[in-house]
C-alpha cells in the first residue's frame, strides 16, 4: 500500500492500577481511509483511542504523527495536531444554537461573529453533505444531530483525524447509512477516520481496515475486503477460556417471571427496547448478553418498576400452588372471598368451603396453616412504583450496575446499607437496627467482606467488598427472581467466583436468577439459558450448555430481524 | 407634577437596583450564586466614602473617579474573597456568601460610623459633583446624577458582552456546563474569578451610588443590605438578562417608592399598606420564580450549574 | 492574560480525600480558628489598640465574667440551637431552605398575633397553647410551600426561601403598623402569654431546647424518617431504587423544619421578647445555617458550635464596650473566623499533592505546543 501514515502508534501500554488496558499496541492509520477498531467491551479500545484524543497519556511507547514523536497530554494538544475526537456523550452546552457549541472554546483572533460562524458550518455542512441548522439550540435537536454538530466542531477546528466513539449506538439505521455517506465523504476528502465499534456488519460496510483489539493486546490488522464476519468475530472473541464455574442442572423449573412484548422509549424518546419477550424460571439462571449499553440496564431498571413501560406486560407468577394463606397478604375477607371462589384446598386435596364456619374457627384454620393455595398467585407488575411491587408481596431483588450510585448509600455504613430494603418492616416509627446490624454481621463473615467494621461507610470500600455487601442484602431478602447487572465488573477473580456461587446458590434454592454479564465465557458456563440482546432487541434465546462462543458473538452484534427460536 | 418625581426618583432608586443585579447576574452566569452581594454592596459604598475622606478638596471629576475606584477595589476585593473560597476552596456557596454579608455589613458600620467623621464637611460636598448635571434641579431630577448614567452603560455592556462576544459565549457555556466548557479548552477557574470579581465589583458601585448619589446621606447605609437582597429578587426576576434588568430595576424603585405617591392619586390605603408594598417585588419574583419553574422554558431557567462547585477528577 | 493564568499554575494537583481521621479534622478545623483569632487580634492592635491577650481575656470576661452573662450566653446559645436544629432535617436532605429568619420571624408574629387578637378573653394556659399552635402552623407553611414547589416543579428552594424571608418581614411591619395606633410601629412588651419561669428567667427556654436538641438528634438518627431524609439527601436514585416517595419526604421534611423555627419564633414571644418586630430574629435564622453546616448536621456538635458562635459574638461584643469602639466589630470578628472555618473544610475534604516532576515538564510542553499553535495562526 502505497499511502502516506497519517498517525502511527508503537508500543503503546497504559494502565489503570492494576488492570492493564492497553498492552504493547501497535497501530498505524493512513491518511484517506477509514480504520474500524473492533472489539469487545473493555477490550481497551476507547482507552487506546483517548491517548491519541489527549484524554490519557500513555504509560510506555511512542505516537508519531507525520512521521515526528509527539505528546499528546491535553485535548488541546490533540486539537494541536489535527485530532478530533466525537466521545460517546456529548459534550455540548444545551442552551447554545449549534453555531454557538461549534465556535465554543476556539480564540482565534477573528473578532466574534455568530453570523460569520453560521455561514462556515453551513460550507463545512454542505461540503460533505450533513444535514444541520446552525442556529438550532441544542436541546431542540435529535441525537444524530447533536452528534452532527460534535463532528462540524472538530471539522472546523482543522481536524485531519477523526475518530468516532461507537458512533452509530445512538443512531437509527437510516440515521447511520447517512452519516456513513459523509463519513466516505470526508474519507475521499483525504482525511484519516477511525470508528471504535463493535458491529461487525458496520466494520464490513464502511471500513478500509480492520485493526480488533482482545483484552488490551493487538491482535491484527486485516484489510477489511480479504477477511469475514466470522474471521472477524473468531479474532475478537478468542478461544473459549475454561473457567470450571459449578453449573448444577436446573430442579424445579417453572415460569416465574414472564414479560410479554416490552417496548421503553429514553428520555429523548429514542425506542431503547423494542418488543422484548422472555421468561425467566425458578432454578434457573438466565443470562443477558449483549453489547453493553444494548437495553440492557433499562430492561431490568422496567421490571423493578423504576422505570415506565411504552408497551407491554410484566407477569409475576408468584409461587402459592399447595402453600398455605397467612394473613401476611391476606386479610380474613379475603380469605372468605377466595374460599367463596374456590381457590384454596385441603392437605388432602378436598376443596375448603367456609360457609357455616366462624371467624374464629376460620382463624384457626389459617393460623395452623391448613388452607393451602390451589393456584399460584398472578400479577401484573406493569406500572407498579418500586415500594407497590413489595406492597403485594413480590420479592424481587436487584442487584443495579451503578452499586454505589443506586445500590447502595456510599457514605453509610454496612449496617445502614443493610437497612435499606428491610428498614420499613416494623410499624414502629424507629429504625430497628438490630437485625440489620446481623444481618451486616453475617454478610460480612459469610462473603469475606474485608472491612474494618460493619460500620465503616461503603464509600471506603474495594470495589469487589462494595459488591458483596450489594449482592449479599439483595439476597438476604429471600428474592423470587433475583436481576444482577454486570455483578463481577471490576472484581477480581476471587470475589468473582464469590459471587458466582452465590448466584448458583439461589438458583439451586429456587430463585429466578437473570444475570446481565459481558465476559462471554462466563456467561457459558454460569447461564442455563443465556438470552442475547442488540439494540434492545432480542437476537435470540439460546441453551448455555450448547451454545459456542461465536454463535454468540454473532447473535450480539446483529441487527437483522430474524431472531433465533427460543428453546 | 407629583407624578413625574415619582417616577424620576423610582428610576434613580431603581439603578441601585440594576447595579446590584447586573454584578450578581455576572456571577450567577459563571455559575455562582453570591449571597455576599448585600455585603459587597455595603462595603462598595464603605470603600468609596472612604476615598472621598482623603480626596477632600480635590476638584469634582477627580473626586467622583477615586470614590467609584475604591468602591471597585472593594468590591473586588469582596469578590475574590468569595472566589477564593468557592472557587478554589470549593466551600459550599450559600454558606460562603451569607458569612460575606455578615463581614461586609460589619466592615462598612465600622467604617462609616467608627471613624467618626465631619459627614457634612467630608462628604456632602460631593453630592454635587456626584449629582451632576441636574444637582440644582429641584425636581426629582437632581438625583439623575453621573452614576446613573454609568449603572445604565454598564447593564448595556453586560448584555452586550453576555450575548455578543467570544468572552460571553464561554462565561454563559461555564455557567452551563463547566466540563463541556472546560473541555474544549476553556480556562473555567479564570472566568469564575473574572466573571465574580467583576460582578463584586459593579454590585460595589450600587452601594456607593446609593449613599452618595441618591439618598446623597451618609446614614444611607443602614438600608443598603436590605436593597441588595431585593437586587437579588431582580435577578431572578428579569431570568438573567440585564437589559431587562434595567426595566426591571425601575419597576421594583417604583413599587418601592409605591407608598409614597398612592395617597396623593387619591388612593387611601392607610399607613399600614406602606410595608405591603415595600413587600410586592419579593412577592412578584416568588411569582416569576414559580411561573418560570413550571413553564420549564430553557432561556428563563437559573445557570444549570448555579450552586455546584466544579471539580475536574485527575485524569 | 491567558499566559497570566498559565504562570499561576499551581505546582500541585488536588485531590479529593476517601478519609480522614478525625482528630486530623479536628486538629485542622482548630488551627483554622485559631489563625482567624489571631488575625483578628493584630486587627484589633490596630483598628482599637488592644493587645491580643488583652484581647482574648476580654471576650472570655465578656461571656463568663458574671453570672448574668453567662446566662445571657446561654440564652443567646439556645435560641441560636434551636433555629439551627430546624434547618438541620432540611439541608441534611440536600434543601437549602436558607428561609429559617422568615420562617422564625413568621412564627413569632402569628404567636404575638393570638396575644394580640386573644389575649384578654383567654385564660394564659390556653393562650399560650394557641401560641404554640400557631406559630408551628404558620412556620410550617412558610417552610412547606418552597417545598412544594422544588417537590412538584423544581423551583430553586434558594431563592425561594430567601424571598420568603423579606415576605415575612413586610408583614410584620404591616401588622406592628396596624397594632401601634400611633404609627410608631414599635410593639411594646406584651403582658400575657408568657412562659412560666422555673428558677431563672431563661432556664425554661435553655431546657426546652436541650429537649429538642435530643428531639431532633433521634429524629435523624432513630427514625424511619430520619433514615429517608438521609438516603434522599445522600442519592435521589437509590431513594427511587429502594422505593422511598422523594416528594414526600422533602415536603414533609420541610413542614417539620418550618415548625420548628415556627417552634423558635414562639420561644423568642413567650420568653425572651413578648414582643415582634422585623429585628426579632436578628439575623439567627442566617447564622444558625453556619452552626449547622459547622456540625456536619449533628444536633449534638451543634451545642458546641452554637456555643461557638454565640461566644464570638458576645465576647466580641464586649471589646466593643470595653475598649468603646464600634458595635459592629462582633460582626467582623465573626465574618473573619468563618472564612477561615469554610476556607479550612477544603483541606478536610481535599488533599494537595506535589506533581512530580514528570507532570511538571509535561504541563510545560502543553503550554510550550499550545503557544507554537497560536503563533502558526
Amino acid at each position: 500500500m502505497n499511502k502516506q501514515i497519517a498517525i502511527e502508534m508503537k508500543g503503546v501500554t497504559k494502565t489503570f492500577g492494576s488492570v492493564i488496558a492497553n498492552n504493547n499496541v501497535d497501530l498505524t492509520v493512513y491518511k484517506g481511509e477509514i480504520l474500524a477498531v473492533l472489539g469487545e467491551n473493555g477490550c481497551g479500545k476507547t482507552t487506546l483511542m483517548n491517548m491519541i484524543a489527549g484524554i490519557y497519556y500513555p504509560d510506555a511507547g511512542s505516537i508519531y504523527i507525520d512521521g515526528k514523536e509527539v505528546n499528546i497530554h491535553s485535548p488541546a494538544d490533540a486539537f494541536a495536531h489535527g485530532i478530533g475526537m466525537i466521545h460517546q456523550h456529548f459534550k455540548l452546552v444545551d442552551l447554545f444554537t449549534a453555531a454557538e457549541n461549534v465556535i465554543l472554546g476556539n480564540s482565534s483572533g477573528e473578532r466574534y461573529n455568530i453570523a460569520r460562524v453560521s455561514g462556515e458550518v453551513k460550507q463545512i455542512a454542505d461540503r460533505y453533505g450533513f444535514r444541520i441548522d446552525p442556529d438550532k439550540k441544542i436541546y431542540d435537536m435529535s441525537v444524530s444531530e447533536k452528534q452532527t454538530v460534535e463532528i462540524i466542531k472538530v471539522l472546523y477546528r482543522g481536524a485531519e483525524i477523526l475518530i468516532l466513539d461507537e458512533p452509530s449506538a445512538v443512531l437509527t439505521p437510516q440515521e447511520t447509512d447517512r452519516l456513513f455517506e459523509v463519513l466516505r465523504r470526508m474519507r475521499d476528502d483525504g482525511k484519516s477516520i477511525i470508528i471504535i465499534t463493535h458491529k461487525l456488519h458496520e466494520v464490513l460496510s464502511i471500513s478500509d481496515r480492520v485493526a480488533i483489539l482482545r483484552k488490551g493486546e493487538h491482535i491484527a490488522t486485516v484489510n477489511t475486503k480479504e477477511t469475514t464476519a466470522e474471521a472477524l468475530t473468531e479474532m475478537m472473541v478468542g478461544r473459549k477460556v475454561t473457567l470450571n464455574i459449578d453449573r448444577p442442572t436446573p430442579e424445579n423449573v417453572q415460569d416465574r417471571l414472564v414479560v410479554k412484548n416490552l417496548s421503553m422509549v429514553d428520555i429523548e424518546g429514542i425506542k431503547v427496547l423494542d418488543n422484548i419477550s422472555f421468561t425467566a424460571r425458578s432454578g434457573e439462571i438466565l443470562g443477558i448478553a449483549g453489547i453493553a449499553g444494548s437495553g440492557q440496564r433499562e430492561l431490568l431498571e422496567a421490571i423493578a418498576g423504576l422505570k415506565p413501560l411504552e408497551s407491554g406486560e410484566i407477569i409475576f407468577n408468584r409461587p402459592k400452588k399447595n402453600l398455605p394463606v397467612s394473613f401476611y397478604h391476606k386479610s380474613l375477607s379475603d380469605v372468605k372471598a377466595l374460599a367463596a371462589e374456590n381457590k384454596f384446598h385441603y392437605e388432602d386435596g378436598t376443596p375448603v368451603d367456609l360457609t357455616g364456619m366462624t371467624n374464629r374457627e376460620i382463624r384457626a384454620l389459617v393460623n395452623e396453616g391448613k388452607i393451602l393455595f390451589n393456584e399460584d398467585d398472578v400479577m401484573n407488575l406493569r406500572d407498579k412504583t418500586p415500594l407497590q411491587i413489595r406492597e403485594v408481596g413480590v420479592r424481587l431483588s436487584f442487584v443495579p450496575e451503578d452499586r454505589l450510585g443506586m445500590g447502595l448509600v456510599g457514605n453509610m455504613d454496612i449496617v445502614d446499607n443493610m437497612m435499606l430494603r428491610s428498614y420499613r418492616k416494623s410499624h414502629s416509627m424507629f429504625v430497628d437496627r438490630k437485625r440489620p446490624s446481623d444481618l451486616a454481621d453475617r454478610v460480612v463473615e459469610e462473603l469475606e467482606v474485608v472491612t474494618p467494621s460493619t460500620h465503616t461507610a461503603v464509600r471506603r470500600l474495594s470495589g469487589g467488598n462494595v459488591q458483596k455487601v450489594l449482592v449479599g442484602r439483595e439476597i438476604a431478602a429471600a428474592p423470587a427472581v433475583l436481576m444482577a447487572a454486570y455483578p463481577v465488573r471490576g472484581l477480581d477473580i476471587n470475589s468473582s467466583y464469590t459471587i458466582y456461587n452465590l448466584l448458583t446458590e439461589q438458583k439451586k434454592s429456587g430463585v429466578a436468577v437473570v444475570f446481565v454479564g459481558e465476559d462471554l465465557d462466563v456467561l457459558l458456563e454460569l447461564c442455563d439459558r443465556i438470552m442475547v440482546i442488540c439494540a434492545g432487541r432480542i437476537t435470540g434465546i439460546v441453551d448455555g450448555r450448547t451454545v459456542t462462543k461465536e454463535e454468540v458473538g454473532l447473535l450480539m452484534t446483529k441487527t437483522d430481524s430474524d431472531t433465533k427460536k427460543e428453546v | 407634577m407629583m407624578f413625574l418625581d415619582y417616577i424620576l426618583t423610582s428610576v434613580a432608586l431603581g439603578m441601585t437596583f440594576l447595579l446590584g443585579c447586573t454584578g450578581e447576574i455576572l456571577t450567577e452566569k459563571a455559575g455562582h450564586l453570591n449571597l455576599g452581594i448585600p455585603g459587597i454592596m455595603c462595603i462598595g459604598g464603605a470603600s468609596g466614602c472612604l476615598a472621598l475622606k482623603y480626596c477632600y478638596g480635590m476638584p469634582g471629576f477627580f473626586v467622583v473617579t477615586l470614590a467609584i475606584i475604591a468602591s471597585i477595589l472593594g468590591g473586588a476585593l469582596m469578590g475574590a474573597i468569595y472566589s477564593f473560597l468557592t472557587v478554589t476552596l470549593k466551600a459550599n456557596q450559600n454558606v460562603t456568601g451569607l458569612a460575606m454579608t455578615t463581614f461586609g455589613v460589619g466592615v462598612t458600620k465600622y467604617i462609616m460610623s467608627g471613624m467618626a467623621i465631619d459627614a457634612t464637611k467630608n462628604y456632602l460636598y460631593a453630592l454635587e459633583y456626584f449629582r451632576a448635571p441636574f444637582a440644582k434641579s429641584t425636581t426629582g431630577l437632581n438625583s439623575w446624577g453621573v452614576m446613573m448614567y454609568l449603572a445604565i452603560a454598564i447593564a448595556l455592556a453586560s448584555a452586550y458582552v453576555l450575548s455578543r462576544t467570544r468572552v460571553g459565549l464561554h462565561l454563559r457555556a461555564v455557567g452551563e456546563n463547566p466540563a463541556t466548557a472546560d473541555a474544549v479548552g476553556i480556562n473555567v477557574t479564570a472566568y469564575k474569578y473574572g466573571a465574580t470579581c467583576i460582578g463584586s465589583a459593579v454590585a460595589a458601585l450600587g452601594g456607593l451610588y446609593y449613599i452618595m448619589d441618591f439618598m446623597g446621606s451618609v446614614e444611607a447605609y443602614k438600608t443598603i443590605e436590605a436593597l441588595g437582597w431585593l437586587s437579588v429578587a431582580l435577578v431572578i426576576f428579569t431570568l438573567w438578562k440585564p437589559l431587562v434588568s434595567i426595566v426591571g430595576s425601575i419597576l421594583f424603585g417604583m413599587l418601592y417608592l409605591a407608598s409614597s405617591i398612592i395617597p396623593s392619586l387619591g388612593i387611601n390605603l392607610g399607613m399600614s399598606a406602606t410595608p405591603l408594598l415595600q413587600m410586592l417585588p419579593y412577592v412578584v419574583t416568588i411569582i416569576v420564580l414559580v411561573i418560570t419553574s413550571i413553564s420549564k422554558k430553557r432561556e428563563n431557567q437559573p445557570p444549570a450549574s448555579l450552586g455546584i462547585p466544579y471539580f475536574r477528577e485527575e485524569r | 492574560m491567558k499566559e497570566f493564568f498559565k504562570k499561576l499554575e499551581l505546582p500541585f494537583h488536588v485531590v479529593k480525600r476517601s478519609t480522614i481521621p478525625t482528630w486530623k479534622a479536628m486538629l485542622i478545623r482548630v488551627i483554622a480558628v485559631l489563625a482567624a483569632l489571631l488575625l483578628c487580634s493584630v486587627l484589633s492592635i490596630f483598628m482599637i489598640n488592644a493587645n491580643p491577650i488583652k484581647f482574648l481575656t476580654t471576650m472570655l470576661d465578656g461571656v463568663f465574667g458574671s453570672s448574668r452573662r453567662i446566662w445571657k450566653f446561654a440564652k443567646d446559645l439556645s435560641i441560636l440551637l434551636c433555629i439551627a436544629l430546624a434547618i438541620t432535617p432540611a439541608f441534611k436532605m440536600r434543601f437549602w431552605n436558607i428561609g429559617a429568619e422568615g420562617q422564625t420571624l413568621i412564627g413569632a408574629l402569628a404567636a404575638v398575633a393570638v396575644i394580640v387578637y386573644l389575649g384578654d378573653s383567654l385564660p394564659e394556659g390556653v393562650l399560650l397553647l394557641l401560641m404554640l399552635v400557631a406559630a408551628v402552623l404558620i412556620g410550617a407553611i412558610w417552610g412547606g410551600l418552597p417545598a412544594v414547589f422544588k417537590a412538584i416543579w423544581g423551583t430553586n428552594e434558594t431563592l425561594f426561601t430567601l424571598m420568603m424571608n423579606y415576605v415575612a418581614t413586610g408583614l410584620v411591619s404591616y401588622f406592628l403598623l396596624l397594632w401601634t395606633p400611633s404609627g410608631s410601629s414599635v410593639l411594646g412588651r406584651l403582658d400575657k402569654g408568657h412562659l412560666p419561669i422555673i428558677g431563672h428567667e431563661y432556664l425554661l427556654l435553655i431546657i426546652l431546647v436541650l429537649a429538642l436538641t435530643a428531639l431532633v438528634f433521634v429524629y435523624q438518627k432513630y427514625t424511619k424518617q430520619g433514615y429517608e431524609i438521609s438516603v434522599v439527601g445522600e442519592s435521589e436514585n437509590t431513594a427511587k431504587y429502594i422505593g422511598i416517595n422523594v416528594r414526600k419526604v422533602i415536603i414533609r421534611t420541610m413542614l417539620i423544619s418550618g415548625a420548628i423555627c415556627g417552634f423558635a419564633g414562639f420561644l423568642i414571644v413567650g420568653a425572651l421578647d413578648h414582643s415582634v418586630a422585623v429585628t426579632s430574629v436578628g439575623g439567627m435564622g442566617f447564622t444558625a445555617i453556619m452552626v449547622s453546616w459547622l456540625a456536619k448536621f449533628n444536633p449534638l456538635i451543634m451545642i458546641g458550635t452554637s456555643a461557638f458562635i454565640t461566644f464570638l459574638d458576645q465576647g466580641a461584643a464586649q471589646i466593643t464596650t470595653t475598649f468603646n469602639t464600634d458595635s459592629s466589630f462582633p460582626d467582623m470578628v465573626v465574618g473573619i473566623v468563618l472564612f477561615f472555618i469554610i476556607g479550612c473544610e477544603f483541606f478536610i475534604g481535599y488533599q494537595l499533592k506535589l506533581k512530580s516532576r514528570e507532570e511538571k515538564s509535561a504541563a510545560a510542553a502543553t503550554a510550550e505546543a499550545a503557544e507554537s499553535k497560536g503563533g502558526n495562526e
